[in-house]
């Protein structure tokens, strides 16, 4: 028996495609994403546009507020950890969270480094940019990449053209000639062999989600047939005026994105989406995206 | 052998069954209405989250067109579709359909940090072992008359058949070994 593999940890990100994972702070939020068929939530105590209005420090969740979630619903829980921050990675590996997102809307804890997340049983997800930053996170051993768009924003145009990013790359990658791919490596600033492989299979190793900035039914559309296998909703659920109805409505326009008209009943009669940012009124030095390297 | 197959396209892995279908030269398609069953004499249920998938399954007034679908044809269940597929008791957010006669203990093994791969002893196939990757798994509780076991871990049954409809606790869509699939669609319509 093995346990605590690559496989075994690529596996649980293969469970979760095709679905809605939530940011929620609290048991009761935990149940309504439960209830509206989220396929895992994420505990934080604060959701991003909060992290972003109240500034200082972010760090990982409290425990008990964790273990609370835990015991409510039967769904995954992942919990966030600080880039770098690998001693707060392993107490949430000792609280057996499903899985740990090494996360940019925390404040990072190593200016230069990342988990090494192979040290650990417990799977990581990790944001990306580009196809050059998603596989130096695989290399550490990340098994999952989700776009990191720009968090509690509201505004899907960080997490689009992050998507498109990877996308275009991992096209314009496989069909370029075997001599030509070291030099590739060179200018991703990534593992060679983990290019020959993106080459090969046209695709990442690992599942591709979307996150960062995803509020509507359409939004969760768009990035789903741009490429993305699932998507993560931060601040766009419980920011909202009705969080239950519009959590179902993401989770639904998830299961039939290519279908204009389920889209259009998903996104009938939603109360208010949160309020967003533009990018432009985001100071450079508060962009989260520009958190890791 | 099996005409066409679908794969209940909700939520979940479906994908990677869509994949080895593929590869075995099997006619499929994702399955994303009702009236698309239509067609198929296999329906695959693939493993993902069984509170996400069964509540799109009653979202979707899928339902009784699966419970008719399975009168007449197969259906193969993975993980969490073999949790649906049993006749444990419903649950918050989750409906079974009762299609087999067994229950299961879902999330038996605990959280991540206990899912694990292992060698299983196939039934039908004695040459190697195969690789089970067991994820959030669950086990079977009770099996029903007439259930047959087709593969075993540490003698605990992980893959049953009545005869007609299939369920692993397991993962055979997840890697490169076909036997498990090739061996299921060989036994529709025998």
């Amino acid at each position: 028996m093995e346990q605590g593999t690559f496989e075994v940890k690529v596996g649980l990100a293969e469970m979760l495609k095709g679905g809605v994972i939530m940011d929620v702070t609290n048991a009761e939020q935990a149940q309504i994403a439960e209830d509206a068929g989220a396929v895992a939530v994420m505990a934080l105590e604060r959701i991003p546009s909060d992290i972003r209005s109240d500034g200082g420090i972010a760090r990982m969740s409290d425990p008990i507020m964790i273990k609370n979630i835990q015991k409510t619903v039967s769904i995954p829980v992942m919990a966030k950890c600080r880039i770098g921050h690998f001693a707060e990675a392993q107490i949430l590996e000792a609280l057996e969270v499903d899985f740990i997102d090494e996360s940019e809307v925390l404040t990072p804890a190593d200016d230069n480094n990342h988990i090494y997340k192979h040290d650990f049983k417990i799977p990581f997800v990790c944001g990306a940019r580009n196809l050059g930053e998603a596989l130096r996170r695989i290399g550490e051993g990340a098994a999952m990449i989700r776009t990191k768009g720009e968090a509690g924003s509201g505004n899907i145009v960080e997490a689009v053209r992050h998507m498109r990013s990877i996308i275009n790359e991992i096209n314009i990658l496989s069909t370029l000639s075997q001599d030509q791919l070291m030099a590739q490596a060179r200018d991703f600033q990534a593992p060679y062999l983990l290019v020959e492989q993106v080459a090969k299979i046209k695709k990442l190793p690992v599942p591709n989600f979307s996150a960062g900035g995803i509020a509507t039914p359409a939004d969760a559309s768009l990035v789903m047939q741009l490429g993305a296998e699932s998507v993560f909703v931060g601040s766009g659920i419980f920011k909202s005026e009705d969080p239950t109805s519009r959590a179902k409505a993401i989770v639904d326009s998830v299961t039939h994105y290519r279908d204009a008209d389920k889209l259009a009943i998903a996104s009938s009669g939603l109360k208010s989406a949160m309020k967003g940012l533009d990018i432009s009124e985001i100071p450079e030095d508060q962009m989260l995206q520009e958190r890791g390297w | 052998m099996v005409n066409r197959a679908g794969v209940l396209a909700l939520q979940g892995n479906y994908n990677q069954h869509k994949r080895m279908l593929d590869v075995l030269g099997i006619k499929n398609i994702l399955v994303q209405y009702p009236r698309e069953l239509e067609n198929c004499d296999l329906l695959i249920i693939p493993g993902g989250e069984s509170t996400a998938i069964s509540k799109q399954i009653e979202r979707n007034n899928f339902r009784h067109p699966i419970l008719n679908f399975a009168k007449t044809n197969s259906v193969f269940g993975t993980c969490a579709g073999m949790i649906l597929l049993s006749s444990s008791e419903k649950a918050t957010n989750l409906k079974p359909l009762s299609i087999m006669d067994f229950k299961v203990d879902r999330n038996a093994f605990g959280r991540q940090v206990d899912s694990f791969s292992g060698n299983l002893c196939l039934e039908f196939d004695n040459t190697d072992s195969f690789n089970g990757l067991f994820i959030r798994a669950p086990k079977i509780s009770k099996l029903g008359k007439g259930i047959k076991i087709l593969a075993t871990y540490k003698k605990q049954p992980v893959m049953i058949t009545n005869g007609r409809h299939f369920a692993t606790t397991f993962h055979p869509e997840i890697g490169d070994d076909y036997r498990i699939h090739k061996h299921i669609m060989g036994k529709i319509n025998e």
